[in-house]
């Protein structure tokens, strides 16, 4: 009896604790900038929110620790956990978008359905939804969402690159055709395109060719198809659409769909369990890892390690390449995990590809905080400001040489129009060590991306009436 | 003492057939209303009523539908969320077909449908019961995921499967604060759950029961199994269809086919287990906990520990606790917890005086 009563006592502080702590909001602190950290740690995608929040809160804390914050502006962060699920991302926007002195500066799902059940939010909370390398394509129309930045590269875009690099790679076996079954094959064609030995782009081979697009049956797997269709009519290729049900574990079926169709290619939108799954099914049918061509989210050491020896050769698309031997990484080592205050529990991930996106979200976040300071001043800023910083954000070359992350991205410059950026798109090939690069940046292309982006997100704004804003007016 | 028949006496049959014969129950009711209506909204704030009360209550008219099939009528089914989905988009479709249709009427529309794929749906209960149902009725979750997702036209032809919902407006008046949809969703879910308050109290309700008992008895005693089944199949998937409606109306504003995936149905077994079977009261008890616990634990370990520990070890360690809640609960009232407040009002009965 006594047991249960303090068990039950226990039950009713917690309980207590709990709603003492959502009710009243947390003590404004002067000169600070909040980042809420809507992360996920548990659940079938935490190698990848591990990853990436462990990357994105050191670069915040050196941040802090090296200079101080932003301009003398120290930032602050609060976890939230998600467990990936849009309910839960839901309820901590609502948690912490009032957060910090001046409210939330922006938020970052790494998640797609988020994204979408935020998108009318924005627009009353004004408050910017940054999705990197994520999240619908059409968002990148900034005169329909002024408060969305699908920053760097959106799934349109990337496909875009990823035919091109498929063309480049058919250009380097039509000349070159005893590279054919090789296993360094992507590599030496890399070597023949630098050499400048490639003649023409390959976009012509295309014609006739069979490319499988295996994806995540959900709305982030099933994006691409516009963008495929426009550009399988464009260069006369084929392209059969194989859907994977959640989350991906069983995958016969479609592989041996995919025997019968001898494809030339295989396009793999794949996310979590599913990335090694099909890699060791392709293994299965004898199908060549290097003719398999992922996106970013099936592009890290998490995806191909479970796959094994499987894995070797297989081709992904590279938001940012691995490794810690930029110099801002090896300042992270020396200032917090020789202290003991890195956010990774697993120091060895440190440099790996899900923790170097991660830097680019702390990059491109700090970036915008620092450009709307240019302009409001350096003090804490509202999500209103901020906005204006993501719009008018530019990184170049020399800027990332400052950072410290020189080729860890390429350079990218928003626009009142065009919250995307367009970057290109590099792509890594997966030895059995490590991922190592086997393109250089692919730009991706816009002339095919961009009205159809324009034309979705006017279908949006006439479905929610939305205004479209005149960006010759923005300043 | 505070809570006692005694002495209270019926004297017509109007007052003998209420849905809440006691007094004290009648003003419990009237008082939970009340507070629902007029207080919560006075005093919480937005995060209160968007992100956690809403999604609270539309859980537990999920949970009211499936305990209607499964407390009461003993069929056991894995497809509470498709029927959720088969809701949701059967309200967007309506709007987007048919634009100018009155709001509540839309989601009436919806729950009908809903209704009618529950009704297919449920054939096989007629021949297989028990766990072998409920490995039936997992083919409707993954065949309605499935064809939403598989054909375009459910969600007009959106590159991405995602609805986005329409505006919410009746009479002019339209519902988008926090505080308006809350409003709203809680008269649809008032109104609902006393309407299975008193179904089950109904002709239908008993022949539900006697149905989950012992089928051949009540087959014996002149209850068609067929309609009894059916129906309750019918009446379960509507109410889970309005409550998708809402969850993707009033409370998530876009959803696909996964927003509805089996782990939502093992969510919305789980509340009525915890809950309680074959209890009104259960329902919203179950959703609670399940819904609301883990933000619970989570605030509350944000708040206990902060950054003392390591943020992974924290997530981890509320999944832990919330599994360990709900060992303990089990263990302590396998009935559910709806039983601890009938054994609550048994106590008050005897009160101050227990023999």
């Amino acid at each position: 009896m006594t047991l249960k009563k303090v068990l039950v006592s226990c039950l009713g502080a917690a309980v207590l604790g709990g709603i003492v702590a959502g009710g009243g909001a947390v003590v404004a602190q002067s000169n600070e900038q909040f980042i809420p950290m809507l992360s996920y740690r548990v659940g079938p995608y935490a190698a990848g929110g591990t990853g990436i929040f462990g990357g994105f809160i050191d670069y915040i804390n050196l941040l802090n620790e090296r200079d101080g914050g932003i301009n003398g502006v120290k930032i602050t962060y609060e976890e939230c956990e998600t467990e990936y699920k849009p309910d839960r991302a839901l309820e901590c926007y609502e948690r912490l978008k009032n957060s910090g002195p001046t409210g939330a500066s922006m938020f970052n799902f790494v998640a797609t359905p988020p994204v979408y059940a935020t998108m009318d939010r924005t627009l009353e909370d004004k408050i910017p939804v940054v999705a990197i390398g994520y999240g619908p394509a059409y968002t990148a129309d900034g005169r329909v969402f002024p408060y969305i930045f699908p920053l760097v590269t959106t799934y349109w875009s990337q496909n875009t690159a990823k035919i091109k690099f498929i063309a480049l790679q058919e250009q380097c076996l039509a000349q070159y055709p005893d590279l054919e079954g090789k296993p360094d094959r992507a590599a030496q064609c890399f070597e023949h395109a630098k050499k400048g030995e490639l003649q023409g782009d390959g976009l012509d081979k295309l014609k006739g060719k069979k490319i499988v697009n295996l994806y995540h049956d959900s709305g982030y797997g099933k994006e691409t198809k516009p963008i495929l269709d426009a550009q399988a009519e464009k260069y006369g290729f084929q392209v059969v659409y194989i859907p994977v049900p959640h989350p991906g574990n069983e995958q016969q079926s479609q592989w041996l769909q995919i025997r019968r169709e001898k494809p030339d290619w295989v396009i793999l939108r794949g996310w979590g369990v599913m990335n090694p799954t099909a890699i060791t099914q392709a293994a299965r049918i004898k199908f060549p890892a290097d003719r398999i061509v992922g996106v970013w989210w099936s592009g890290a050491e998490e995806d191909v390690v479970p796959a094994g020896d499987a894995a070797i050769g297989f081709i992904a698309a590279a938001l940012n390449p691995a490794g810690d031997q930029f110099p801002a990484i090896k300042q992270i080592e020396e200032l917090l995990y020789s202290k003991g205050k890195g956010n990774m529990q697993d120091p060895s991930r440190v440099g790996s590809v899900y923790y170097n996106r991660g830097i680019i979200h702390g990059v491109l976040n700090t970036e915008a905080i620092r450009k709307a300071q240019e302009k409001f001043g350096n003090k804490p800023l509202t999500g209103e400001q901020v906005r204006w910083g993501l719009e008018n954000l530019e990184i170049t070359e020399a800027r990332l040489k400052e950072l410290g992350l020189e080729g860890v991205m390429s350079p990218i410059k928003i626009s009142c129009a065009d919250h995307e950026g367009g970057a290109p798109v590099r792509f890594h090939q997966w030895n059995g060590k490590q991922w190592v690069l086997v393109s250089d940046w692919i730009a991706t292309d816009q002339s095919l991306v961009r009205p159809l982006v324009e034309k979705e997100a006017a279908n949006y704004a006439k479905e929610k009436n939305l205004p479209i804003r005149d960006c010759s007016k923005e300043s | 003492m505070i809570y006692r028949e005694c002495g209270q006496f019926k004297t017509s049959y109007g007052s003998d057939q209420a849905i809440f014969p006691i007094p004290q129950d009648r003003w419990g009711v009237m008082l939970a209303l009340l507070i629902a209506f007029m207080v919560i909204p006075a005093i919480a704030n937005e995060y209160w009523l968007g992100v956690i009360l809403t999604p609270f209550l539309i859980l537990a008219l999920a949970a009211l539908g499936l305990n209607i099939l499964t407390g009461y009528c003993g069929q056991l089914s894995l497809g509470s969320a498709a029927f959720m989905a088969v809701g949701a988009f059967a309200a967007y479709n309506f709007e987007l077909r048919l634009p100018g249709i009155p709001l509540l009427l839309d989601f009436v529309l919806a729950g009908l449908v809903a209704a009618g794929v529950g009704i297919i749906f449920g054939i096989p209960s007629l021949r297989i019961k028990g766990f072998y149902l409920a490995v039936a009725t997992l083919a409707a979750q993954f065949f309605i995921e499935w064809s939403l997702t598989k054909f375009g036209w459910f969600s007009n032809y959106s590159s991405s499967g995602v609805i986005t919902a329409q505006k919410m407006v009746i009479l002019g008046y339209d519902f988008d604060t926090p505080l308006r949809k809350y409003l709203l969703v809680l008269s649809i879910v008032s109104v609902l759950a006393l309407m299975a308050k008193n179904l089950v109290r109904s002709e239908t309700g008993r022949a539900w029961m006697a149905v989950r008992d012992m089928d051949v008895a009540a087959e014996v005693i002149g209850i068609r199994i067929m309609k009894t089944k059916l129906m309750a199949f019918a009446v379960s998937s509507f109410y889970c269809g309005v409550a998708g409606a809402l969850w993707a109306f009033a409370y998530l504003g876009t959803v696909d086919a996964q927003t509805f995936d089996l782990h939502r149905s093992f969510q919305i077994l789980f509340m009525i287990i915890v809950g309680g079977m074959g209890s009104i009261l259960g329902s919203f008890i179950g959703a609670a906990f399940i819904v609301l616990m883990p933000i619970f634990i989570n605030l509350s370990a944000h708040a206990l520990f902060g950054n003392a520990i390591r943020p992974d070890l924290l997530s981890n360690m509320e999944l832990i606790v919330f599994g360990g809640l709900i060992i303990f609960f089990l263990i302590v009232e396998p009935l559910g917890l709806a039983r601890l407040w009938q054994i609550a009002k048994e106590k008050l009965r005897l009160w101050p005086f227990p023999h």
